[in-house]
Parts: C-alpha cells; structure tokens; sequence
C-alpha cells in the first residue's frame, strides 16, 4: 500500500487538488512525529517523579550519612581522688556533683599547655561537655576506678566533629572558620597520633534534644512518635471500624447518612494546620487538655487520620461479596451476627491496611502539632502520653532552624530514621495487604 | 429460648461499662472548666472584678503553687490553693466512687432482669448500633467543632478589626503594640499580601504539577506495559507519602541556595527565601495528587469511545487528545481542584522556604508568605486569648477552611457526577 502511495504522491506535487486519500497520507509524517513527540513527553513526566524522587533521597542521605558517626579523642585521664574529692565509698549523689569538667580542662591544660586565657578557652572549647558526663557514667557504674588512670575515648565538640568527618583535606581558607589556627594546630597532632577517631554515634539514639550538636539526640522525640501515635491508633481504630460499619452495614439511606457522608470525605480534605486550630480552641482552651502531651497530640492526629481510616473501612466492607452475608442470612443469623462474625472478619485485612497508612500518614504530619506546643524544647525522654514532649517531624522542623552545620547533619539522620520508619509501616501494610486480601 | 448465653453475658457487660465509662468521660472532660469556676470564686474581690487576663493569670498561679512548684506564696491566693487542695482531693474519691457505685447499681439492676423470657440479643444488637452511631457521629462533631472554633474566635477578631480592611487591606502586621506610647508596631490586619502570596505559591505549583502530573497519568493510563505501570505508578506515589516537613528541609537547605546561585549567576537578584524554591518544592510533591486521580479518571472512560476513535483512523495521541481527554474532563477538573486546595492548605514546605516578610509582590524570585505561614507563626510559642494577634490567626484559618471546604465539595461533586455518567 505503501509502495503505491508514494508513486501517486509525486504526481500529485504538481497538482493543487488532494484527494482525501493523498492528504492522509501527505499528513501521516508529522501525525506520526506528533505521535512520538507526545509518548515522550508522557515518559520525560513520569521520569521526571521519578528523577526528583531519587534526588530529594540522595540529597538528604548524603547530608545524613554522616550523622551515624561522631568523633572522640582517645586518652588517658587520671581520675584525681584529691581533686574529684571522691573516694571509693562515695555515694552516686556526691558523684553526681563531682567536677569533672575541671578534671578534664587541668588534664588538657597540663599536657598541651596552652598560653594565655584566650588560649585555654579555645582549647576547652574542643571538647564536648559531655564528656564530664562520660567520666561520671564510668564512676557511677564502676566506684573503684577513682585514682587509677583510665583509657577512654573522650566526646569532641562538634566543629571538631564536623571537621574531621568532612573538612580535613581542605585548604583552610575553603573552611568556614569555625576553628582557629592554634585550634586547627591541637587537633592536627591528635590526628598524626592517631588518637582522633570516629565511633558509631549511639548518643544520636539514645539522648533527647539538646543545644550542643554533639549531644542531641531522637530518643525523646521518637518516644514521643511512638506514645502519639499510640493513643491516635488506640482512639482512631476502634472508632473508625465502628462508623465504617455504622455507615456500611446499618445506616437508612436518607438524607442524613448522605450529609455525613459527604461530611466525612471533605474532612480527609481539610488542611491538616485546620486541625492545630481545633486542637487549640476545644482541646486545650475548652477541655483544659494540658499542651505539648502525647495525648493531646493523640486526640487532634485521631481527628485527622478518622477520614482516612473510614474511607479504606468503608471500601474493605464494600469488598466482601454479598453472597457471604447471604449465607449467613440462609442459616438464621441475625444482623449484627452477619456482620460481626462474616463481615468484619473478612474485611479487616483491608481495615487493617487502611489504618496503617492513616498511621503513616499521622507519623509524618507537623503542622498541627506545632499549634499545640509540641515545638517546646524538651530534654527529656517523656515517659507516658502526660509528659510534655516532642515528635520526630517536629524535631527535624526545629533543628532544620539551628545555624550550627553539626545540627544540618542531624536534620538530615533524623529525616532517614523517620523515611525509615515510613518505609516499614509502607511495606508492613503492602505484605499484609498481599497476604490475607482475598479476592472474590 | 430467645438468645444465647453470652448474648445475656454480653448485656451485662455492657450495661455495667457504657454508662460508668461515659460518666467518667464528660466528669473529665468538665473537670477542667468547673474547677476554674470554683477558684475564681476563691480569688480576692480585685482580682475578680479585674479583666479575663488577670483572673487566667491568677489561676495558672494558683495551680503552680498547689503543685508545689517554687513561686514565692502569695496570700491572698493561698485561700483558693487550699481549696484547689481540697478539690482535688474530693473529686478523686467523688469521681472514682460515683462510677463505681453506677457500675454496681446497673449490674444489679440488669442481673435481676436476666430471665429465658428477656430478649437479650435484641437489647444487645440495639446497644451495639448506639456505640456505632455515636462513632460515626464524632466525624460530624469534628466538623462543627472546627467550624464553632474557627467562627467563634473569627467573631472576636472582626469585634476589634474590620472585616473590610482584612480582607482588602495591603498591609500585614500584626505586632500590636505592648505600650500605647510604642511605635512601629501598630498592628495593621490587611491581608491581601498574604492571600496574593499563597495564590503566587500555589500557582508556580501547579504549573508544575498539572502538565507533569496530567501527562505522566495519560502515559501510564494508556502507553505504559503493564509491567512498568505497575512499578511506576506506586513509585510516583511514593511522592506523596513523604511528609511535608521533609519537602520542606529540602526546599529551604537544597533548592532555595541553588535557585539563589542560578539566579545570581544569571544577573538575577534572588531572596534567599524565594517563593520560587517553595513552589517548585510544592509541586513535585502535588504531581501524585493530580496524576493518581486523573489515572482513575482515565480509566474509566469507556473503551468503547477509543474503539471509535480508532475505527475513524485516529493515531492514538489524537484519540487522546480529541476524545478521551475531553470524555475525562470534568473528572480532571475535580482531580486539579482537589490538588489546588492541597497546595492552598500546605504549611510546612512554605513555613520552612517562603519566609514570613508579607510583601505584595507577584516576582516569584522575590520572598513572600502565605496564610498557612501566618496562622503557624502568629500561634507558636505563648501567646494571649484575646489579642487580636492571636485572634487573626482564626480569622486566617475560617479563610483558609471555607475556600477549601468549597473547593473540595465542587470537586468531589463533579468526580461523582463523572463518575456515575460511565457507571
């Protein structure tokens, strides 16, 4: 057909009348280019997702990676009976208050000799202060060590920090500096000596938040995720199980149902900052809820994630084929027997799935929570959904503001552990979702 | 006999928990207020006759002191620490003895009831679909409650500024001065500056979004094998499910600094908080939005009208194009919409990279805020009731709320509509 065409479209070169015949063939070079061009722009878009989808996690996992590890400079102390005013029989209280931030600085001073109050101070300036906590943990656990000399590695501050891990093979006009020369001088002859190192950074798990980089850690923030989102699955479940039966299996279909029906599904599309409001004004200004607890954190995501989890309760009852309840209404079950016994267990697979991502989406949400004092600075590691405290998305948006590059890197661990997390519920709710979903 | 044995057990459990369960509940949630009511009536003539703001403040006194907390005793409020002490006290053994006793008193009562001729399954079932309605009930409650805060608050707001000069006044802010000799911070309510920059940051989303989002739909919906579809699609969702304050640490630390050193490079004068980094930011993260609900949308024109077209000798772009697109239209519309109002209410990615200077500016290099920024700003950290600072925050939000709300009921409107046009 092809082979034919093109013999009749020379002729036809010179004449000025087309057939439709010639004018769909003359036409078919650029249909078909534009055919091309169109399917390309559909892969550059998709390719385009996926594209900023690998660069936003390359980006944070190389600001991050670094986070898992943290500088300390091995030495030998003298743990001075005479200067620490300790003996072998001292309570944990009188360790407590020993001043070993002064051991530390005499130690320092003694071996490096620095010249001048300008100097020491500089040269104090290096070590992280909790490395006096790091020598008191080591008294509290072992008494007996006092006056003997002991080997440990002492926690740097974190421009040190930052300059061993990233810095080191820089000229020192490309440095930001942060240290200077006879600062830069001391940390160059712990490095000849091999005696700075780097560690796994278990502090960055195990502390809460505080000002110094080198100490700041997620444990309060993620024991705050963990008791939030406990009380938001404790009240969002059952609750929204219950209205998606209600709504499903026993609602009339009136007017009523469909007004809250339409009520529940611009709710999943309110702003979630909307709900900071609401938590503001009935929870803590109404109901007198105290501010910055998990519970009240718990109260306003359950009013957030009660949409989403209706919904997906919703589509998992609609799922179950009606010749299940049929059967049991053939062997006289009653209404809520059908539902409670057949129904529920058939969907919940589907509940289940839906509730996970309500969860997911609870994990991640910080707006509303800033409105109802979670941004507070909390150093310590709450204890149960009363204590005031912090949430990982709202400690990655306070640190985020720190002008220190140590808490730049601490951002970014915090935004892997939280992806991490994310990556887990994601995949728990994909598996279970593969596992127990029957299809009809 | 009428029902089984734990139809009956079942009664009875849920006749001795229900009601001591829900007086506990509202004893707890009128705990609060009622106790506050008391004290003020313990506080000392002046500081009752004195306005809201001191009698809060003497409260919050009063219970750092009952706490043992170390303020320094005042003794004209030691009369209503005492009686907080005793309050205290009491409520504890009236609450937890009054729930007791109801528990028993219902335990009793329904045990003398339980008789074969008792249609206990039947009570059963009527309480169980009680519990089920008062849980689907707490959704329409989420709404009034956020509708009663947000008006109520909105309403004390416009007592003290004019609804006119917020909603077309040029100048933002709201600092109210703290002396009446202070200068520079009169606190002046307009907000167009912040309605403007929303729309500003919106719009570079959506600019992103819809064309990336609309083509990478069609693709998947209609080029892609089935094997690509199916790891492109969750992938591209994956967008979605990254939260916001992630986007936002992006757009401020990674974006912005590299627009400011494009824009500079190219002779450009970039604000280190461009609306620019926040839009381009928000709009990746919008594509999933447009592009899974467009997909849906899709699909579900009939295969029937694509047959057509290609049975006239239409190329697949042209059917595309020319029939199925126009068929989807009204669904892609509500899809768009649906992410606009998305974009509207997104805070973090803008309270982290716009910035908070409310310029009236439509330069997208340049820095400006949103309503969303506003309302965060104006209420973390302490702040006062009845200021109007604090009051304008309310009044951003039922702005915020209401176009929302209207945008999202048109959409889902015409989705359904759409929808049931193919059905």
């Amino acid at each position: 057909m092809i082979d034919s065409s093109s013999t009749t479209s020379k002729k036809t070169m010179t004449n000025p009348i087309l057939t439709t015949r010639q004018k769909v063939e003359k036409s078919l070079a650029r249909r078909r280019a534009a055919e091309t061009r169109f399917r390309l722009y559909g892969m550059a878009s998709v390719f385009f997702g996926m594209l900023c989808l690998v660069v936003l996690f390359t980006d944070i996992a190389s600001k991050g990676a670094s986070v898992f590890q943290q500088t300390s400079l091995a030495t030998e102390i003298l743990l001075d009976s005479d200067y620490l005013d300790l003996t072998k029989d001292s309570s944990a209280d009188e360790i407590r208050f020993a001043n070993f931030e002064g051991l530390i600085k005499r130690h320092f001073a003694k071996s490096l000799k620095p010249k001048g109050r300008k100097a020491k101070r500089e040269l104090f300036k290096l070590i992280s202060p909790g490395a006096a906590w790091q020598l008191q943990d080591l008294l509290l656990a072992n008494p007996t060590l006092i006056n003997t000399t002991i080997s440990i590695e002492l926690l740097m501050d974190d421009d040190v920090d930052q300059w061993f891990k990233h810095d080191q093979d820089l000229e020192i006009d490309e440095m930001n500096n942060r240290l200077s020369e006879q600062q830069l001088g001391w940390i160059n002859t712990w490095v000849e000596t091999g005696r700075l190192d780097t560690h796994f950074n278990t502090l960055f798990f195990t502390n809460g938040d505080s000002r110094e980089p080198e100490l700041a850690g997620i444990h309060g923030a993620i024991k705050g995720t963990l008791l939030t989102l406990m009380v938001t699955l404790l009240l969002s479940f059952p609750i929204g199980v219950s209205a998606a039966i209600y709504l499903e299996e026993f609602a009339p279909r009136n007017r009523m149902t469909e007004i809250v029906e339409i009520n529940i599904n611009n709710l999943a599309a309110v702003p979630s900052i909307i709900f900071g409001l609401l938590g503001m004004a009935i929870f803590i200004n109404i109901f007198g809820v105290a501010r910055s607890t998990p519970l009240l954190g718990g109260l306003v995501l359950t009013l957030m994630t009660l949409p989403t989890i209706i919904i997906s309760a919703r589509a998992a009852i609609k799922a179950v084929p009606p010749s299940i309840r049929e059967a049991a209404y053939g062997l006289g079950a009653s209404k809520n027997q059908v539902v409670f016994h057949h129904v529920l267990p058939l969907a919940m697979p589907g509940m289940l799935t839906g509730t996970i991502l309500g969860m997911a989406q609870a994990l991640g949400e910080t707006a509303p929570l800033l409105m109802i004092g979670m941004v507070a600075f909390v150093v310590d590691v709450p204890g149960f959904i009363n204590d005031p405290s912090t949430v990982l998305p709202v400690q990655i948006f306070l640190w985020s503001d720190s002008p220190e590059r140590a808490f730049l890197e601490r951002t970014s661990g915090a935004i892997l552990v939280l992806l991490s997390f994310l990556v887990l519920m994601n995949t728990t709710a994909v598996i279970l979702r593969r596992r127990l979903e029957r299809r009809w | 006999m009428h029902s089984l044995p734990d139809h009956y057990g079942t009664l009875m459990a849920l006749w001795t928990g229900v009601p001591a369960l829900i007086l506990l509940l509202t004893w707890h949630l009128l705990e609060g207020p009622v106790i506050n009511h008391l004290l003020v009536a313990q506080l000392p003539a002046d500081i009752q006759s004195a306005d809201s703001a001191q009698i809060q403040l003497a409260i919050s006194k009063v219970y750092n002191l009952a706490a043992g907390s170390g303020l320094a005793p005042d003794a004209s409020l030691m009369p209503a620490v005492n009686h907080l002490a005793a309050l205290n006290d009491r409520t504890l053994i009236l609450n937890s003895g009054i729930a007791l006793s109801l528990c028993l008193v219902c335990c009793v009562i329904t045990y003398r009831r339980i008789k074969p001729q008792l249609r206990a399954r039947t009570e059963m079932e009527n309480i169980v679909n009680l519990l089920l309605l008062s849980s689907s009930g707490i959704a329409v409650l989420t709404t009034v409650g956020i509708l009663a805060s947000v008006v109520f608050e909105a309403w004390m707001f416009f007592q003290q500024v004019n609804p006119l000069e917020f909603l077309f006044g040029t100048t933002w802010s709201p600092q109210v001065a703290l002396r009446a000799d202070q200068a520079g911070s009169s606190g002046s309510f307009g907000a167009v500056p912040l309605f403007l920059g929303t729309l500003l940051i919106s719009s570079i989303a959506m600019t992103i979004a819809i064309p990336i989002g609309l083509m990478a739909a069609i693709y998947l919906s209609e080029y892609a094998s089935e094997n690509v579809r199916q790891y492109a699609k969750p992938a591209l969702e994956v967008l979605a499910g990254i939260p916001t304050v992630v986007y936002g640490f992006f757009a401020a630390l990674t974006v912005a600094p590299f627009i400011r050193v494009l824009g500079t490079d190219l002779g450009l004068e970039v604000s280190s908080e461009s609306a620019l980094a926040a839009g381009l930011v928000m709009g990746v993260m919008i594509i999933p939005f447009v592009s899974s609900l467009s997909d849906d949308v899709i699909n579900a024109v009939p295969q029937s009208l694509r047959d057509g077209s290609y049975g006239l000798g239409a190329t697949k772009n042209e059917t595309i194009r020319q029939v199925v697109i126009p068929a989807a239209l009204p669904g892609i519309v509500g899809a768009v919409m649906l992410a606009v109002s998305r974009a509207i209410g997104e805070t973090m990615i803008v309270a982290m990279a716009a910035g908070l200077a409310a310029n009236l500016t439509a330069n997208p290099l340049d820095s400006v805020t949103t309503v969303t920024v506003q309302i965060v700003t104006l209420l973390v950290g302490d702040q006062e009731f009845d200021s109007p600072k604090t009051l304008a925050a309310f009044a951003l939000g039922l702005v915020l709320f209401l176009s929302t709300l209207i945008l999202n009921f048109v959409a889902l409107k015409i989705v359904q509509k759409y929808r049931e046009q193919y059905d």
